[in-house]
């Protein structure tokens, strides 16, 4: 039986081309790497680099203050996390990672609930509430200006490649995959917007579609329901590997958080 | 969220309904199961109308053009078209009339990916063996037999004088 699935699967993945499961190579990254700021228009460049300017910083802003509200257990983010123990200076850029402790990959998100579940007897918040945007946002600015470097080995490399596999396969009833616009068609013109590279160092970012802050997972929904795929839930498993995989693919950029986007 | 430990699973849970899926679209190979309703290809063209229906122009335009209908201009330029800000993902279709054949049209607009399997270009008259489509649009087609048919009059009639 095991055999037999196995020999189709071989068949199959040769006569269609499908994606084969691949731990071990490393992501096929755009040359030269450039962030998606490069493919925006100068004013929202612009809007990016102004901090004053920058409507992502509203976001920010409430972020600082809640990592410094005292919690349930009477204990603030800031308690754990200052300059002198546990400082979050750089710690986003290597998201998604593995918990320790349970064993799963998490991203940024996933931290801050655990650390509120664990440490602070919160609830986890809910992915897109303002709190969680906030609280986010301003630990990914941080690290605003590191280089993205995350792990891929151990417990990471099945879901780097569950990544990897859900970039490559094409889906929806455009039948589109990611890497047919992001590493194949970048720089060239989809009506109004030019495809960048498919980087989520900006994130979370402030779309100006969105007129709000909104995280990296709001933005693959968008390019999934764009292909006319039914969007992943936020914060599920193969969002989480194609975070992953991306980040992997984005090593060397830095991180850019609060980003501005079309 | 799956736990390392249950990796495995994870595995097991993506890797059969792809085989399923494989399997029933054939990998591709029974072209005429891909389609919304029985096509037949010759060579590398749809010579009859889909459904025997005839096409208009004026409405291909309009398919061409709009966001609720084709869409087309999101990868396609027409000089002349009125539509702001056509892509350039795909070639520019100014005079695509006199390079192809409206057999040859029709098939490129209904199955590009029966041409040219890695192609950009959706498949608009293909309704089966894909893979997480939104409910909404699930066996059906992306374009009905006369917006395709509306198209093919449209663009057949480009011949890089009429826009
Ligand atoms: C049909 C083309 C197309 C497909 C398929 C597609 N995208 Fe996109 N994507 C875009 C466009 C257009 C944008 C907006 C402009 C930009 O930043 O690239 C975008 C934006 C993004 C961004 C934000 C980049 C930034 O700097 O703000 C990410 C991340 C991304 N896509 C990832 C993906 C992933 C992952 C998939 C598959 C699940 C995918 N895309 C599928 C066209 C596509
Ligand atoms: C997501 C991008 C995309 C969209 C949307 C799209 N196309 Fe295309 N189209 C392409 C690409 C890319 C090619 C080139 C085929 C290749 O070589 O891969 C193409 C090729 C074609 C050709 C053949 C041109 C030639 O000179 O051989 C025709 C005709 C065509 N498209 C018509 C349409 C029509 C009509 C629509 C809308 C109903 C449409 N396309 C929507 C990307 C797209």
């Amino acid at each position: 039986m095991k055999a037999g699935l196995a020999l189709l699967s071989a068949l199959c993945l040769t006569a269609c081309g499908d994606v084969v499961a691949d731990t071990k190579s490393p992501p096929a990254q755009p040359q030269p790497l450039q962030s998606g700021y490069k493919f925006l228009q100068p004013q929202t460049q612009a809007l990016q680099d102004d901090d004053f300017a920058n409507p992502g910083f509203l976001w920010i802003d409430r972020g600082e203050a809640l990592f410094s509200t005292a919690a349930a257990s009477g204990e603030a983010c800031s308690d754990c996390h200052n300059d002198a123990s546990l400082s979050l200076a750089g710690a986003a850029a290597h998201y998604p990672q593995i918990d320790a402790e349970s064993g799963d990959l998490i991203n940024l998100e996933g931290r801050i609930n655990l650390c509120r579940t664990r440490h602070q007897d919160e609830a986890p918040l809910e992915y897109e509430s303002d709190e969680l945007l906030s609280l986010t946002a301003y630990v990914a600015y941080l690290s605003r200006g590191t280089p993205i470097s995350v792990d891929i080995e151990g417990a990471a490399a099945v879901w780097f490649a569950r990544g990897r596999d859900y970039f490559e396969t094409r889906r929806g009833q455009f039948n589109l995959s990611c890497t047919q616009c992001h590493d194949d068609n970048w720089g060239k013109k989809l009506r109004g917007d030019t495809i960048s590279q498919g980087h989520g160092t900006g994130f979370p970012a402030y779309r100006l579609e969105w007129q709000s802050l909104g995280s990296l997972h709001r933005r693959l929904r968008d390019c999934d329901s764009g292909v006319r795929v039914e969007p992943r839930p936020y914060g599920s498993d193969d969002y989480l590997a194609v975070e992953l995989y991306l980040a992997k693919r984005a090593e060397g950029l830095k991180l850019e958080t609060p980003g501005v986007r079309r | 969220m799956v736990r390392a430990d249950h990796a495995a699973d994870l595995w097991m849970i993506r890797g059969l309904p792809v085989l399923a899926m494989a399997l029933l679209a054939g990998c591709g190979s029974e072209v005429t199961s891909r389609f919304a309703t029985p096509v037949e290809i010759t060579g590398d063209g749809i010579a009859a109308p889909l459904l025997g229906l005839q096409g208009d122009p004026e409405r291909g335009k309009a398919v061409f053009a709009e966001r609720e209908q084709g869409h087309c201009v999101l990868c396609h330029a027409v000089e002349g078209l009125d539509a702001e800000f056509q892509g350039n993902v795909g070639p520019a279709l100014t005079g695509v009339g006199a390079r192809l054949s409206d057999g040859q049209i029709r098939l490129r607009i209904a199955d590009a990916q029966s041409l040219w399997p890695d192609t950009l270009m959706p498949s608009y008259y293909r309704a089966g063996g894909l893979n997480q489509v939104a409910p909404a649009y699930a066996g059906e087609p992306a374009l009905t037999a006369q917006q395709i048919e509306d198209l093919v009059a449209y663009l057949g009639q480009l011949d890089g004088e009429r826009t």
